[in-house]
C-alpha cells in the first residue's frame, strides 16, 4: 500500500502563522499510524506567495490535498480520509 | 497561559503584516484605510461577528492599535488613513503599552453571576431573599439577575439549594495576577494603569482579542526608511526557536528586513550574571536571608507597585537589555535602538530607559518577515561581533538566571535557588509570605519570571515553549560556558 505523505510548511510565513505549533504532528502521526503515514517539515511550499494568501497560512499538504489554516485535527481528518481511499 | 494558535492571535499577526505591507507600498495611507475591506471584502463570509460591518469596524480598531494608538480615547469619525498619517508624525510612542477594544470586549457577560437552566423556580426563592440589592426577579417562573443591580456578591449562589446559580469566568480578570483589569459597572473592561504591571497575561487570556498592544512598528519602519540614522536590533535570548532557522540565519534575515546591525541581548545577560553573582555573594556575607532576581520587567513592576517591602531583597543588578543597550549606544550614540521582545512588559522597561528607543515583539518581527517575504531558513549564517555564552542564551528559560548565577558563583553549592515560573495570584501570595517572614525556607536565591516557563512563554511568543526549548538546547550545546575573571 502506498504511504500517505504529509508535508508541513515551515517557511517563514507558515511558521509565524502557526505551523511552529504543528511540529507535534510528527510524533502524533507516528504513534497513531506507524509506518503508513510519513510526516516531514518542508521549506516554503509557495502557497502563501500569491497576493495576500498568508491570511490562510499555515499550509499543510496531505498527498496532493492542500489544507489551509491547518490545525492538528484538520490534518488528522484528511489523513484518515486518504487512508480510507487507499484501502 | 502562553501563546496559542487561537484565531485572535492569527488575526493580530495578519493585521500587523498588512499594516507593514501598506507602509511599504506606494500609497501607505490609503492602503491602510483599506485593510478592513481587504480582509472582509464584499460578500466575504463573516467568521466571528454578527455582520460584515461589525467585523470591519472591529478590524478598523485593531489596525488603530497596530498603528500605535489608544482605543479608549479614539475618534471613531476619523479615517484610518488619517491615523496612518498621524502615526508617521508622532515623535514618541504612547506611554502605556496596552489598550482595550470595547466593541470586542462586550463578549463577556457584564454581570458575572448567572442563573442556569437548572433553576427549578422553587417556592422558597432563597436567592431572592439572599440578594441585598434586589437584583433577582422572576421571569417565566425562574430567577433572573438584573445586571444593572447585581454586585456579584455571590450571596444568591451560596443560597441556591440546586447549585443553579454560577459565577462566570472573566478570563482577563482571572489571568491578571494583581487585579488591575476589571469590568466597570457598564460591563466594559478597563485597565487600572496605576496597578497594571504590563505583564501581558490579559492579552494572552482574552478569547476575543480585546486587549491590544499599541504597536511601535510604524515608528520603527519610519526610521528604517528615512535612512538618516542606523537602526540597530537587540534580540532577547528567548527568540531561539520562535522563528525558523538558526539565530545566525536570523541575524542575516533581520539585516535584510531593514536593521543595520543585530545584537544578542544574551551578551548583556552575561554581564548581568557576573554582577548578580557578585552581588549575591556580598549580600550573603552581610547576612541577608535571600536575594531575588531583577531581570523580568513584569516582576520589577510588580515589586514597585505591589510589594515595595520586597525591594530590599531584590538584586540591584541591571537587566540584560540595560547592559546591551548601554554597550550599543556607547558605540553608536546616534543610532536608533530596537529591542526585539517576547512580551509587553519590556515595552514599559524600554520607555524608562533612554538607551532603548523602540520595542518590536516576536509577533511583529514575524509579521515584518511575512510582509517582506523573507525566508529565514534560506539565509546565510552570519556571526555576531561577540558570541554570547551558554548561560546568557539560557536567560529566557525558567531556572536559567539562577543556574547562570550559580555557575559563576565562588561556591556554587551555597547558591540554593527557589524558582517561581509564572506570576499568578498564588505565587504572589508566596512572595508576600517570604517578604513578611524575611525568609525563604531552605533557599537563598529566588528567581522570578512573570510568564510560565520564563520568557519562552511570553505573551508575544510564536512557538510552544516545549518545542522552542528543544531548539534552545541545540544552541546551548554549541555555546561556550561563561567565565568569571576575578
Amino acid at each position: 500500500m502506498a504511504k500517505v505523505n504529509v508535508k508541513i510548511c515551515m517557511g517563514t510565513t507558515c511558521f509565524v502563522m502557526g505551523s511552529s505549533q504543528l511540529q507535534d504532528l510528527v510524533d502524533i502521526v507516528k504513534n497513531k499510524y506507524g509506518e503508513a503515514v510519513e510526516v516531514s517539515g518542508s521549506t516554503c511550499l509557495n502557497h502563501c506567495t500569491n497576493s495576500s494568501e498568508y491570511s490562510k497560512a499555515p499550509y499543510v499538504t496531505v498527498d496532493d490535498t492542500v489544507i489551509q489554516e491547518a490545525t492538528i485535527d484538520k490534518v488528522l481528518q484528511e489523513i484518515d480520509r486518504k487512508l480510507k481511499e487507499n484501502e | 497561559m502562553s501563546n496559542n494558535n487561537s484565531q485572535s492571535i492569527h488575526l493580530k499577526k495578519e493585521i500587523l503584516a498588512r499594516i507593514i505591507e501598506a507602509f511599504l507600498s506606494d500609497n501607505y495611507e490609503e492602503n491602510t484605510r483599506l485593510i478592513p475591506y481587504d480582509m472582509r471584502p464584499k460578500g466575504a463570509e463573516v467568521p466571528y461577528r454578527c455582520c460584515i460591518y461589525k467585523e470591519r469596524a472591529i478590524l478598523k480598531e485593531r489596525v488603530k492599535a497596530g498603528l500605535g494608538f489608544s482605543l479608549e480615547e479614539d475618534d471613531e469619525t476619523k479615517l484610518l488613513s488619517d491615523y496612518a498619517k498621524e502615526a508617521l508624525e508622532r515623535e514618541k510612542p504612547d506611554e502605556h503599552p496596552l489598550t482595550v477594544l470595547d466593541a470586542a470586549c462586550a463578549g463577556c457577560v457584564p454581570s458575572r453571576i448567572y442563573v442556569t437552566d437548572l433553576c427549578q423556580g422553587c417556592v422558597a426563592r432563597p436567592c431572592q431573599s439572599a440578594c441585598k440589592f434586589g437584583a433577582i426577579e422572576m421571569v417565566n417562573g425562574k430567577s433572573k439577575i438584573d445586571g444593572s443591580k447585581c454586585k456579584s456578591c455571590k450571596m444568591c449562589m451560596n443560597a441556591c439549594p440546586y447549585n443553579a446559580i454560577v459565577k462566570l469566568a472573566v478570563p482577563c480578570e482571572d489571568a491578571c495576577p494583581v487585579g488591575a483589569i476589571q469590568k466597570d459597572s457598564n460591563g466594559i473592561t478597563r485597565i487600572d494603569y496605576e496597578q497594571c504591571i504590563s505583564c501581558g497575561k490579559c492579552v494572552a487570556a482574552c478569547p476575543f482579542g480585546a486587549v491590544n498592544e499599541k504597536s511601535q512598528i510604524i515608528d520603527i519602519l519610519k526610521h528604517m526608511k528615512d535612512d538618516k540614522k542606523e537602526v540597530i536590533a537587540m534580540f532577547a535570548p528567548s527568540i531561539v526557536g520562535q522563528l525558523p532557522g538558526t539565530i545566525y540565519q536570523l541575524k542575516t534575515a533581520m539585516e535584510k528586513a531593514g536593521f543595520d546591525r543585530v545584537y544578542e541581548v544574551a551578551q548583556g545577560a552575561d554581564i548581568t550574571t557576573i554582577n548578580e553573582a557578585k552581588e549575591f555573594e556580598e549580600r550573603m556575607e552581610e547576612g541577608a536571608p535571600f536575594m531575588t532576581t531583577s531581570c523580568c520587567a513584569g516582576y520589577n513592576q510588580f515589586i514597585k507597585k505591589h510589594l515595595p517591602e520586597l525591594k530590599e531583597f531584590e538584586s540591584t543588578t541591571e537587566t540584560p537589555l540595560y547592559y546591551t543597550a548601554e554597550l550599543v549606544k556607547e558605540k553608536y550614540p546616534e543610532a536608533i535602538t530596537v529591542f526585539i521582545s517576547p512580551c509587553v512588559a519590556k515595552r514599559k522597561e524600554s520607555m524608562d530607559n533612554p538607551n532603548v528607543d523602540y520595542v518590536m515583539t516576536y509577533e511583529e518581527l514575524g509579521a515584518l518577515f511575512i510582509a517582506k517575504r523573507i525566508e529565514i531558513a534560506e539565509c546565510e549564517e552570519s556571526k555576531f561581533e561577540v558570541e554570547s555564552s551558554k548561560q546568557g542564551r539560557n536567560f529566557g528559560n525558567t531556572t536559567g538566571v539562577a543556574e547562570a548565577v550559580k555557575s559563576v558563583a565562588k561556591n556554587p553549592e551555597e547558591v540554593k535557588p527557589y524558582i517561581i515560573s509564572g506570576l499568578t495570584k498564588d505565587t504572589v501570595k508566596e512572595l508576600k509570605k517570604f517578604t513578611k517572614d524575611k525568609s525563604c525556607p531552605g533557599c537563598n536565591l529566588i528567581e522570578v519570571m512573570c510568564c510560565e516557563g520564563g520568557c519562552i512563554g511570553g505573551n508575544a511568543t510564536i512557538n510552544i515553549p516545549r518545542v522552542a526549548r528543544k531548539q534552545l538546547k541545540t544552541l546551548l550545546d554549541e555555546s561556550e560556558d561563561l567565565k568569571r575573571n576575578d
